[in-house]
């Protein structure tokens, strides 16, 4: 359950540098691949799948249901919920998070999907914004999620975004870290390896958020994302900072079409 | 965040086997970890699951350390009538989560 130590961690990566492993192209994976994009379930253990196969066994849904019950619990200074505003979740939610992060006219700013709800409960609710990895926050998050979950993942890039695109990928492609190690060497060049225990994948961030077996609860995207960013031995940006923001888009951009998953399970 | 979250059939036929899925948020502190300032966490589990069917037992489980936080937990039971499932589990400090369902039996 520990995080491996670094210098093993490159050491295995370059023994592991054989035959490329083998997907189990099973049929039930097939809705998790587009073309020659493949989503982290793909490369998940059977057992690990089958948790998220079922609404019943999957931790994350322990989450929803706490998201569910906040949707419609007023709160803050305007005494509103969510629901006073945006009626069920199942119409109004159905689809929104395939669409981000999204460009905010109003503000000129880049959100994800929890910078949308907390700016909803800033503004509209007059709330206190809930703090990033919050339970409440996650489960909101888990719960708008859900609402498009098989629906595939489709983020505008055009207009004011376009440089936030292309400071995604800068990032994607740059080094971190005292390991020099960028996403590309870890999630392109070894795609399909294992590092130790980790079955390396393509960086899909179609399931967030995920049930992390390894931390025992639902995480963010952004706090993968830190956790990726360490594994280099690079100091992590903070939450929040336009550089997971820029990150995030690019993500999204790169496995376009691919379903929503979340709340997924991940080792 | 205390949720639990139960699944059975909408309805079962009377004396056959059916099966109840169970989750419940809790985060089964082992009591065999360190914090951060070098001593021990206090082990901290839900110890005890009941489900009764109108106020009897039909399925218990003693819960050991190092069984994950929000435990999984499914069984089989039989019924021979409908009634009120209720499920109970119970932690190291005596805090209990509760959930309870209708069960419909048939023929
Ligand atoms: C040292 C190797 C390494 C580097 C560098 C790295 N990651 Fe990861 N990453 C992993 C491992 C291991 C996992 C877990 C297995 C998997 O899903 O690939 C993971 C998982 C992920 C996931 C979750 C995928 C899923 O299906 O849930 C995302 C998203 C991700 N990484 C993004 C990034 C980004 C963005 C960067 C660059 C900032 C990065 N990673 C850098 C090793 C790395
Ligand atoms: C007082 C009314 C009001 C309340 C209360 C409210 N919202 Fe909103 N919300 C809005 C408005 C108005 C918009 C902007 C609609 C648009 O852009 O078309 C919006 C937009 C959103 C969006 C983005 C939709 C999209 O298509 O991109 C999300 C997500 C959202 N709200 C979530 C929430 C959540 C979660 C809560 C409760 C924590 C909440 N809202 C509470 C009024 C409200």
């Amino acid at each position: 359950m520990r995080r491996p130590s670094h210098i093993a961690f490159a050491l295995t990566l370059a023994v592991a540098g054989g035959a490329a492993f083998a997907q189990a192209q099973s049929e039930k994976d097939a809705k998790y691949r587009v073309g020659d994009k493949y989503t982290g379930y793909t490369y998940a253990d059977p057992t690990t799948q089958s948790m998220q196969d079922d609404d019943y066994v999957n931790p994350g849904f322990l989450w929803v249901q706490e998201g569910e019950k906040l949707w419609s619990a007023a709160e803050g200074a305007a005494g509103k919920s969510c629901a006073d505003c945006h009626g069920k979740a199942q119409e109004s939610m159905k689809a929104v998070g395939a669409l981000y992060p999204k460009w905010q006219e109003k503000i000129g700013k880049l959100e994800n999907v929890e910078q949308r709800i907390n700016q909803c409960r800033a503004d509209n609710m007059k709330a206190e914004p809930w703090k990033w990895e919050s339970p409440a926050l996650l489960a909101m998050t888990a719960y708008v999620q859900l609402q498009s979950r098989g629906q595939p993942v489709d983020v505008a890039v055009e207009g004011p975004v376009k440089p936030h695109l292309q400071n995604g990928e800068r990032l994607f492609y740059m080094r971190h870290g005292q390991l020099d190690l960028s996403c590309a060497n870890c999630h392109e060049d070894n795609d399909g390896k294992w590092m130790r225990g980790d079955h390396l994948g393509q960086a899909m961030a179609n399931g967030f958020p995920t049930y992390r077996l390894k931390e025992q609860t639902l995480i963010s995207l952004q706090f993968r994302l830190i956790g990726c960013v360490r594994d280099t031995r690079a100091e992590a940006y903070p939450y929040g900072s336009d550089e997971y923001l820029d990150l995030e888009l690019y993500l999204a951009h790169r496995g376009k079409g691919l379903p929503v998953e979340a709340p997924s399970v991940r080792r | 965040m205390a949720e639990a979250r139960v699944k059975l059939p909408d309805k079962v036929k009377k004396g056959e086997p059916f099966e109840i899925k169970t989750l419940v948020s809790h985060p089964m502190e082992t009591g065999q970890r360190k914090g951060a300032d070098g001593k021990i966490v206090p082990r901290m589990i839900i110890n005890k699951f009941v489900a009764r069917l109108n106020g009897e037992e039909v399925f218990s489980a003693d819960l050991a350390p190092a069984i994950s936080a929000n435990p999984y937990l499914s069984f089989f039971t039989v019924a021979n009538a409908g009634g009120k499932l209720e499920f109970e589990w119970i932690d190291d400090q005596g805090q209990k989560s509760a959930y309870t369902a209708e069960l419909k039996v048939e023929g």
